[in-house]
């Protein structure tokens, strides 16, 4: 008889909620009468995504020291729990933005399915506490993105991006898992603390693992220079998907990339927080430029993603508790500025037909005053105003710059920022400076669509971004209890 | 007391956005927030303490200092009559307008009385979302560019600050404007600087200022000039040189220099300007400049006349924006060479403007004149060349405002001025008369800020202690 491993079930609870979520969720594809498919579907994944937010709020309150579980391939800790309380947010808040998209809707029901289990790979990942587990989520994430950018058929911007990102994300996974198996070559070992007991620190063939799963990794945080496909995808993905994109997958990449650099490199901390410095830096630079000239609001927020993988590598690469807690804040409103900008543009989608322009803005600010304000909103948390999460997040990663002694980061992060200020304040002046006079278009007729469920999310993104600003405290809290779980 | 200051502002303008009134319930629930705003201070100044010098909450990290009470009184005061004035004119989308109007009243009002860095730099910055709106929207035409150019501008100075503040706070381990340690870093000193210059502005700085000033409505001209730009005065005087008196003394002279240069430069452009708000925006230019020389001298005599120039020049140049506003909706115009002759018949506009052009030309016994007075004789004190460029641009001074009123009021009567432009109507004349007799009492009695804006009357040495 073979041994089983214990098991820690409560552990992998949040995890196991979303493929349960999946696996009924696609089993209502077929079974469910073909009216009310979408909405059973839909409900399904929001449960999920509820139940994976309940469990993983239990497990964080319940996890105070992090151990590992299942022969230690799982880590249960604050870290994974934080970041799963971040990815099932923004997957309850995709899966709502998502639900009156203009679609055809013969496949509605996978797109519930897929949705909830790439939601389960995200957690599972940044739980992972060997290479295996780290790139088996991966894929498993990957994956279901591939399929999910890909599912309304009808639209060909929509394969494009699916199949652009086939490609690239395979490669990128190709050269984790080449990373991953020159790091087993070296040490002998491939759960994390493993890699960093064996100790061949300065062995060529480990720093140039290293070197490739960095680069794995930062494909999926899309950080500059690997990230060419994201303005391609973000702009050919459904946009509720690009928002969860956006949220989540960054999240979850740039996590993992903290944990395992911190857990299994320690000893080549000198080599990755200078490589990271140089992709932040690359990030913020081409992010921003690139973000200048775009006439798209769609592939403008794809840059200032990829700017803001920049402003949150600087966290990860000052290698401290300051910057594992600097991440960890910054990731709260970013993911929900993420997600509520991408709502906006999902809404003005919708009543137009057409994609959304900064020209084909003009004076939605002031006909639809809330989404308007709560897009402006965002616009200057993602400029790092106060009065929003970005700015406390902003201040954040600049301290942890400056404690680990790179005055000159903070600069370029200066620098950046004050960029990024001329296309952000851009789309407030598009949506509120300009009449709808001037707009060449007509709306695709009938009223505009009234979204509730829609608004609501965009109202909770709302809530979360300026909310972090004025519950800094608890939130810094949670930030640092979760970095504690690192070995610093 | 303070915190209900910040507070009530911004409440008032979240009812008005929230709440589908008419506009003139908002315009009148604004107006009534305003006056309101002016009660509290009032209170607040009647129950403060000039000789101690110091109610600070700092659980809160808001409080007032003698001279932040004068300057939060000046905000109040200019506030409640741009926002009356907005209200008579009938902007577009009043509740929308209102509501930001009282939202940077209250973010103002909590530059001049955080006692926290953060706390300065949250109330700084959110000083520029309700502007950068209100130029850009209700704007003239060239409001696009003019909100862009301001906007980057500015943000570049308060990024370059907010890099300050990161690199000050964490080498002292706090943020707390009160605690908070001295500092002999240059390069701190100069982001600080560079932030404070720039929304003054100081001389090469000023490239956002016509722009923003012609663009814009009369009212939020007038609040830039006359309050948002006190912001600025205030950070040289509560940071720049409290916290960083090495560099403070090591940088004095090219400080000085600038703010002599742009004081002078921007006489000579105010005389040569071809339109009102040409004439005012580069005044405030000049006297931005005196204010900082005045600061930047610091001894008593120095401080004590540019925190009195502060509140002076803020009323004038709020009175002169909305005088300008009400010249410009009766004429459609605001250049000078089709103006004229508007005196004759219209008794009202010819008193208050001529009297407040007397004032901002700081004639012997008027307010400013103390100011000034003050200001060129604590410059002395660092070498007599300053007080010369000091009294040129005095005279100079006297040059344009006369230039001003004459081209407006007397000549013959100009081609836009019809025989139909009224004489100010009593709304109009219940704006700017309550701040022309702000102007006349501080005229009778300057020690009222002079004397009550430093501990114990000694502000060079109230500044040598860092404000403890």
């Amino acid at each position: 008889m073979i041994p089983t491993p214990h098991i820690d079930w409560f552990a992998l609870a949040p995890v196991n909620s979303l493929l349960a979520a999946t696996g009924l969720a696609l089993l209502c594809a077929v079974l469910a009468p073909a009216r009310s498919r979408k909405a059973v579907t839909a409900t399904l994944c929001g449960l999920g995504y509820a139940t994976a937010l309940g469990f993983a709020v239990a497990l964080y309150v319940k996890s105070a020291h992090g151990h590992g579980v299942v022969v230690d391939a799982f880590r249960r800790d604050r870290l994974a729990e934080l970041t799963a309380i971040i990815v099932a947010g923004s997957g309850i808040l995709a899966t709502v933005v998502s639900y009156r998209e203009r679609w055809r809707e013969d496949h509605i029901g996978e797109y519930y399915a897929l949705l909830a289990a790439a939601g389960a790979g995200m957690i599972f990942f940044v739980g992972a506490n060997n290479l295996l587990t780290l790139f088996l989520a991966l894929e498993w994430f990957s994956i279901s993105l591939y399929i999910l950018c890909a599912i309304d058929r009808d639209r060909l911007s929509g394969l494009e991006a699916a199949l652009k990102y086939l490609i690239i994300g395979g490669f990128g996974s190709a050269v984790l898992l080449f990373g991953s198996a020159l790091v087993y070559g070296a040490t002998g070992a491939i759960d994390f603390p493993g890699i960093a007991a064996a100790g061949h620190e300065h062995d060529a063939l480990l720093l140039f693992g290293l070197a490739m799963i960095i680069a794995g990794l930062a494909f999926k945080a899309s950080a500059a220079p690997f990230h060419m496909w994201t303005p391609d995808v973000y702009e050919g993905a459904p946009t509720p998907l690009t928002a969860f994109m956006a949220a989540a997958t960054k999240t979850v990449a740039l996590v993992v990339m903290l944990r395992i650099l911190v857990t299994a490199f320690p000893g080549d901390a000198y080599v990755w927080t200078r490589a990271l410095a140089v992709i932040a830096v690359f990030s913020l630079v081409i992010g921003n430029l690139a973000a200048l000239v775009q006439k798209g609001v769609k592939r403008m927020l794809a840059y200032s993603s990829i700017s803001h993988a920049g402003f949150m590598l600087i966290a990860v690469a000052s290698s401290s508790s300051l910057g594992a807690r600097a991440l960890l804040y910054y990731l709260i409103p970013y993911a929900a500025m993420s997600i509520g900008s991408f709502a906006v543009v999902a809404a003005r989608e919708r009543e137009l037909g057409v994609p959304v322009t900064f020209a084909n803005m003009a004076g939605f600010g002031w006909e639809r005053p809330l989404l308007g304000i709560s897009m402006w909103t965002f616009m200057l948390g993602f400029a790092g105003f106060p009065l929003t999460g970005g700015f406390v997040g902003k201040f954040y990663v600049f301290a942890a710059a400056y404690r680990h002694g790179w005055t000159w980061l903070v600069i370029v992060g200066v620098l950046a920022t004050l960029v990024s200020l001329y296309y952000y304040l851009g789309l407030v002046r598009a949506m509120f400076m300009r009449r709808t006079e001037d707009l060449q278009l007509a709306p695709i007729g009938g009223s505009p669509p009234r979204d509730a469920l829609l608004q609501t999310a965009v109202v909770a993104c709302l809530v979360v971004t300026v909310g972090s600003f004025f519950a800094v405290q608890p939130l810094i809290d949670l930030a640092k209890h979760a970095a504690s779980s690192l070995p610093f | 007391m303070t915190t209900a200051l910040i507070v009530l502002p911004l409440a008032a303008a979240l009812v008005i956005w929230v709440l589908p009134l008419n506009d003139v319930s908002a315009g009148a629930l604004a107006l009534l927030a305003a006056l309101a705003e002016v009660g509290v201070w009032i209170q607040l100044a009647a129950r403060y303490d000039f000789g101690q010098g110091g109610d600070l909450h700092v659980s809160y990290h808001v409080g007032v200092y003698g001279f932040s009470v004068w300057l939060t009184g000046l905000t109040v005061i200019a506030m409640a009559a741009a926002i009356a004035y907005g209200f008579w004119a009938g902007r577009d989308r009043l509740r929308a307008y209102l509501g930001l109007m009282l939202f940077l009243t209250g973010a103002v009002v909590g530059v001049f009385t955080a006692q926290d860095l953060l706390l300065f730099y949250a109330f700084f910055e959110a000083m520029m979302i309700p502007l950068y709106v209100l130029v850009g929207v209700w704007g003239g035409p060239g409001r696009l560019g003019a909100t862009l150019k301001f906007v980057l501008f500015t943000m570049a100075g308060s990024l370059l600050m907010l890099a300050s503040i990161v690199v000050y706070g964490l080498s002292q381990n706090t943020f707390d404007l009160v605690k908070i340690g001295q500092s002999s870093s240059n390069w701190v000193f100069l982001g600080f600087v560079a932030a404070f210059a720039i929304k003054a502005p100081l001389f090469p700085l000023h490239g956002w200022l016509p722009d923003a000033y012609r663009e814009s409505s009369p009212e939020v001209a007038a609040i830039l000039s006359g309050v948002v730009s006190k912001a600025a005065a205030y950070g040289f005087l509560r940071i720049a040189i409290t916290k960083f008196p090495e560099p403070a003394q090591h940088y004095r002279a090219p400080i000085l220099a600038l703010a002599a240069i742009g004081l002078i430069y921007g006489s000579l452009l105010a005389f040569r300007a071809p339109d009102i708000r040409g004439v005012i925006a580069y005044s405030s230019l000049a006297q931005m400049g005196l204010i900082t020389m005045g600061i930047f001298s610091i001894n008593d005599l120095g401080l004590d006349g540019s925190v009195l120039q502060m509140v002076n020049h803020g009323l004038v140049s709020t009175t002169l924006f909305l005088l300008a506003g009400m010249v410009e909706r009766r004429t459609l115009t605001g250049e000078l060479s089709r103006l004229g002759g508007m005196a004759r018949g219209r008794p009202a506009l010819a008193t208050v403007l001529l009297t407040t052009g007397v004032i901002a030309l700081a004639v012997p016994l008027s307010s400013a004149f103390a100011g000034e007075f003050l200001i060129l004789a604590g410059v002395f004190r660092h070498g007599w060349a300053w007080s010369v460029v000091g009294a040129v641009a005095i005279v100079l001074a006297a040059a344009y405002v006369l230039r001003l009123v004459s081209a407006i009021l007397h000549r013959d009567v100009g081609p836009a001025v019809s025989d139909a432009a009224l004489d100010l109507r009593p709304a109009e004349l219940g704006v700017v008369l309550p701040m022309l007799a702000c102007l006349l009492a501080l005229s009778a009695w300057p020690a009222a800020i002079t004397q009550h804006s430093f501990r114990g009357d000694r502000p060079q040495a109230d500044v040598a202690q860092g404000f403890k």
